[in-house]
This record gives structure tokens, sequence and C-alpha cells, in this order.
């Protein structure tokens, strides 16, 4: 075989046509530039703080949950961002959620469960209110979810001092101990695991024998969980086309049969739920509300998305992209304490990622929307 | 049996004091491409939103293949088989072939919680779809916004022949084309024509609709100038009725009178 085989195909083919290489379709993936800003963050910090326990067990439980955390909120405002609209008001719902859940509980001898309820309940009604504001009135989401921020951030301000006389409402500790649900929230899972692990001197132990880090939280298999089927939704169910086409061409969408409407208030209940779940997961694992809990975390959810790789005009982006976008912002908080930089830069670091991950955003939609 | 599949008979739609229609009368029959030309504000606008359902007429009745309907929404029009393409088409240019292709109407498999949108039966049809108008799709997971203007077109009329249009209503499907793109286009309509849809095609370009259509109605500040058929209709006649005539030739006296005054 000498020759260079000719491909019958050749000749029938587009002139105009040509070849994309594999590379070039993984370029044009959303999360890409969050996937490859984790990999660098976790070089950059296996360099810097390799050998100070920052990768430990322990250490890595640590900043895993801090990117759950946010992750949590993160996707759902992905999912909403992917569906052209944003949502402010994810910080205040956390901590209104948050007293939503403590108050019953406490001041008014609920089981904590109903509580939990409640506040999911609760979540529902202030997602569709945002959403149905927005689809109603034609406002810029941007403008109504802001007016909810200040109002349910005030309410639940006020709301506490009123029937607490205090900001903080503590003591849900016993609760949580004897409820049947909370633990879906706080427990730590492979318990065993760890223990077993430590018993073999693989992870760290406490003085008494028991290992460092217990075990996996909850909030991280809610992370997890919560982005495999977000990813399942976008790219495999109906609903997740509308979703797309709904960011995409509002009106082109409505013309052809989506119900734009809907899908836009759904998403806003998503948003309002995973705040709800954000606090239950906080406020199970710290046992106490602070009516102050949440702040700025609307924020924080955003930049997950963009630096996920949603674009802040809608209709493009990935639950796994925010889910890394999450993850960059968790490692960077936490490992910014194992190295000499002050921790004051942090910010610092945020913005300069939200710049560079907008940028590259705009650069990867020309890619997939102009004819190059 | 009647042999119209759609008959839009003394439409009038008002707005307020404003006449937006007056008396306008279509008909088409299977088969056919019939043309509507008329110049920017003689009510091609508010007729095709009265033909697609979204607004209702004030006088004047719909006939569906025989029977008198009316349409109350989009839906009731789309359910009769009468399917618009609007300029804008309906497309997101973020989106890939298939997903546009069936934005709304997604084939699923699958049962209750896990029903799943069947991307690849989907990618499947849309690039055999695609491949019957000669577009060839090498990847129908690639984004709208990587083709053509023509493409598009054909992207989002072939959607419409798809979901089970008896009637194609097309605006200005052409008017943002290059000479190329259009020719394309034009070809694909007769296509669909030819394989028993009716077609409504609405332009303000004489060029585009002469050699297409088999009949043309010719609109003019909200009034029909009548239905021809086109052996009775010369291209120029054609030209002339639709306001440009008139138009032109005040504009040519116009002009040579400043040719006039400049010279001297």
């Amino acid at each position: 075989m000498s020759a260079k085989p000719q491909s019958i195909d050749e000749k029938s083919e587009d002139e105009r046509l040509r070849k994309v290489s594999k590379l070039k379709v993984i370029l044009n993936r959303p999360e890409l530039g969050a996937l490859g800003g984790s990999i660098l963050v976790f070089i950059f910090f296996g360099i810097i703080a390799g050998d100070t326990g920052m990768f430990s067990a322990y250490g890595t439980i640590n900043f895993l949950e801090v990117s759950a955390n946010l992750g949590i909120i993160a996707i759902a405002a992905a999912m909403l961002m992917i569906g052209g609209e944003f949502d402010l008001s994810v910080g205040s719902m956390i901590g209104f959620a948050g007293i939503c859940i403590a108050i019953p509980a406490i001041y008014w001898g609920w089981p904590l469960w109903t509580a939990i309820i409640f506040a999911f309940a609760i979540a529902v009604l202030v997602g569709y209110a945002n959403g149905l504001l927005v689809v109603r009135t034609g406002l810029p989401s941007f403008i109504v979810t802001l007016a909810m921020l200040f109002i349910l951030r005030g309410a639940t301000l006020a709301l506490t001092r009123l029937i607490t006389g205090r900001t903080q409402v503590p003591g849900l500790r016993v609760l949580i101990d004897n409820d049947p649900v909370a633990w879906i929230f706080s427990a730590d899972a492979f318990t065993g695991l760890f223990a077993w692990l430590g018993s073999l001197g693989l992870i760290a132990l406490r003085q008494d024998g028991t290992p460092l880090a217990t075990g996996i939280p909850a909030s991280i298999l809610w992370w997890v969980g919560l982005t495999i089927i977000a990813t399942w939704i976008l790219m495999k169910t109906r609903y997740g086309n509308w979703i797309f086409a709904s960011g995409g061409d509002k009106l082109g969408a409505r013309n052809i049969g989506v119900p734009v409407g809907m899908v836009k208030i759904s998403l806003f209940i998503g948003t309002a739920m995973a705040a709800t779940l954000y606090a239950c997961v906080q406020v199970l694992d710290v046992g106490s509300a602070d009516t102050m809990r949440g702040f700025l975390k609307e924020l924080e959810a955003i930049v997950a998305a963009v630096v996920g790789g949603c674009l802040l005009t809608g209709g493009y982006g990935s639950a796994i992209g925010a889910a890394f976008g999450a993850l960059i912002f968790g490692t960077v908080s936490m490992g910014i304490y194992y190295t000499d930089v002050d921790t004051d830069w942090f910010k610092v670091f945020l913005g300069l990622m939200m710049l560079i991950a907008v940028i590259f955003n705009n650069f990867v939609r020309k890619r997939v929307t102009e004819n190059k | 049996m009647n042999e119209y599949i759609v008959e839009f008979n003394n439409i009038s739609k008002f707005f307020g004091s404003v006449i937006a229609l007056k008396d306008v009368t279509m008909k088409v029959k299977k088969g056919e491409i019939m043309c509507l030309l008329g110049d920017n504000g003689a009510g091609k606008s508010t007729l095709i939103k009265t033909l697609s359902g979204v607004h209702s007429p004030d006088e004047g009745e719909i006939i569906v293949e025989g029977d008198k309907k009316i349409f109350d929404s989009p839906r009731d029009a789309l359910d009769l088989g009468i399917a618009t393409v609007y300029q804008d088409l309906a497309l997101v240019s973020l989106m890939s072939v298939t997903r546009n292709f069936f934005m709304g109407r997604e084939p699923t498999k699958g049962f209750s919680l896990f029903r799943t949108f069947d991307v690849d039966k989907a990618n499947q049809i849309a690039a055999e779809r695609m491949g019957q108008i000669g577009i060839d799709v090498r990847d129908p997971s690639q984004a709208v916004g990587t083709m053509s203007g023509g493409e598009r077109q054909c992207l989002a009329i072939s959607r419409a022949i798809y979901f089970g249009a008896k009637v194609l209503i097309l605006d200005e499907p052409t008017s943002a084309l290059g000479v190329h793109q259009a020719s394309v286009v034009l070809k694909y309509i007769v296509k669909a024509a030819s394989q028993g849809l009716g077609v409504i095609l609405i332009t303000h370009n004489v060029h585009h609709a002469y050699p297409v259509g088999n009949s043309f109605t010719v609109l003019n500040r909200g009034k029909s100038l009548g239905t021809y058929a086109k052996k009775d209709l010369s291209r120029e006649r054609l030209l002339g009725m639709m306001a440009g005539g008139e138009e032109l030739d005040k504009l040519e006296v116009e002009l040579k009178e400043i040719d006039r005054i400049s010279s001297n």
C-alpha cells in the first residue's frame, strides 16, 4: 500500500465544507474555560501549597465544602441565566429561608422537618412571584429581583427582630439531632470509610483517635447530584431545550410554541429552592440561623455561572461549567489561607477571573455563531 | 369539493380610526404559489398577522378546506395546517440545527419522569430533511449561527412542512438574501408547492415573485388591487401596479427637473 487510498466519498463532498477537528469541537463547549481554569488553579496550589495540608483529606473536604455550597446555588443560577434571566435575590433568600426554618422550629414548636418543608414552600412562592413579575411586566429581571433582594433581606431582619428580639436564632442543635430528615442536609457520608482510613493511618487523626475529616459532607453530594440532574435536564429533556430556546430568542421560541413564561417562572422557582437548600445545609450544620446569612451570595453565584461559560445574554451555558466555576471559587478562597498571600487579595483575583471569563466566553460565542 | 385549501374573503381590519385592511380577498389552491405584493405600508404585515391568527379580522370570513373557521390564536391556524414563517424565522442562532428544528415539539422516548428528548432520532430526521433540500448538514449539532441566511430560511420552511403545514405563509423570505441564496430559497418554495402545498409568498420584490408565482395579489394602502393569474399579467404591468409605476414616473420627471436646473 504505497499509494494514498482515495476515499470514494471525497467527490460528493461540498467543497465549501471542511473537516472540523475534535479539538475544535471541544473548544466550542461552554464548560471548557472553567475546566481549564480549575486545572490551572489546582496546579498552582499544588506547587505553592502542596505540602501545607491543603490537599490532605481534611483540607480537601474543607475547600470542596465551600465549593459545594456555592455550587448548589450557582447551578440553579446558571440554568436561569441560560433561560435568559438573573436572580439577584438568591442571597437574601438564603437568609430568609434560614429564619423560615429556625423561627417555626424554636418559637412555634414545629417539628424541624415541617419547618424545612415550610421554608421550601415559601421558596416556591418567592420564586413564583419573581418569575411572574418578570414574565408579566416584561421588566428586566435585574430590576425585579434587585427589589426582591431588599424586600427579602429587610423582611428577614424585621420579622426576626419582631418575633425573637434579636438577629440570630440559635439553639437548633438538639432538634437537629432528633429530627428524622435533618441528616439529608447535614450528615456526613462514608463515615465508616473515613474511620477505616484513619485506623490505617492514611488520613490525619484527632487526639481521641477519630479521623479529623469524619466523612463527606452532605452538601458535596448535593452539589454533585444537582450537577448531574441539571446537566441531564439541559441536554436530554424537552424542558431543557425550552430553557435554551427561551434564553436564546424569547419571541421566536414563543412563536413556535415554547411555553416561555412557564419555563422562566419554573427557573426562578429553581433558584429560590436552591437558595433554600443552601440555607438548610448551613442552618442544620451550624445549628443556628442568622439574618445576614447569604449576603452577596447572589453575585458569587453569577460569577461562578459566568466563569462556567454562561453568556449574560442567555441561551448558552452549562451546569457542569457552573459546578467547576464554583470549584475554582471554593478552591481559591480556601487555598489562599495556605499561602503567604494576604487574603485581602482574594476579591482582586475574583474580579480578574470574572473579567477573563467574560472575554473568553465572548470569544467562544463568536466561534460558535459565526461561520468560521 | 372546494378546489381552494384556504380562502380569505373580504377581510377587513381596523385599528381605532385607522383602516388597516379593507375588503381583501385571497384564495390559495393546492400546489399553487400565490404572491402577495405590496409596498411598505400597504398592509402586508397586518394581513399576515390576520392570516396567521395573531389578529382576528373585524369583517370577512376565513374558509379552510370548505369550512368556515375562526382563528383566535396562532395555535388555531397552526392546528389547521396554516403555518407562518416570519421574517425573524424563529430560529435561535446559538442552538444547534436539531434543537431548532424540533424547538417546542421535541420527539421523546421513555416513560413519565424519565422521558427524554430523543436526540439521536431528532438528529437523524433533521439531517435527512435538510439533505432533501440539498443542504448537507454534516453535523446536526452545529449551531444555526454558522449557517447562511438562505440555509436558515430553508430550515425554517422545512420545519414548518415537517410539522404538517398544508398552507405556508412566507413573510419576505428573500428580502435579506443575496442573489444566489434567494434563488436557492425560491427553488425550494417551488419544490414545496409541487408536492401539494399551498404557498402564500409575501414580498415587495417583483423579480423574485414573478418567476415562481402562479397568481398575484397586489395590496395598496390596505386595499387589494385584485388577484391576477400569471398569464393575464406581464412583469411590467405587475411592477407598475406595485405603487411603483406612478411614483417612479413622477420621480423621473422630478429628476429631469433637477437636472435642468443644475445644468443652467
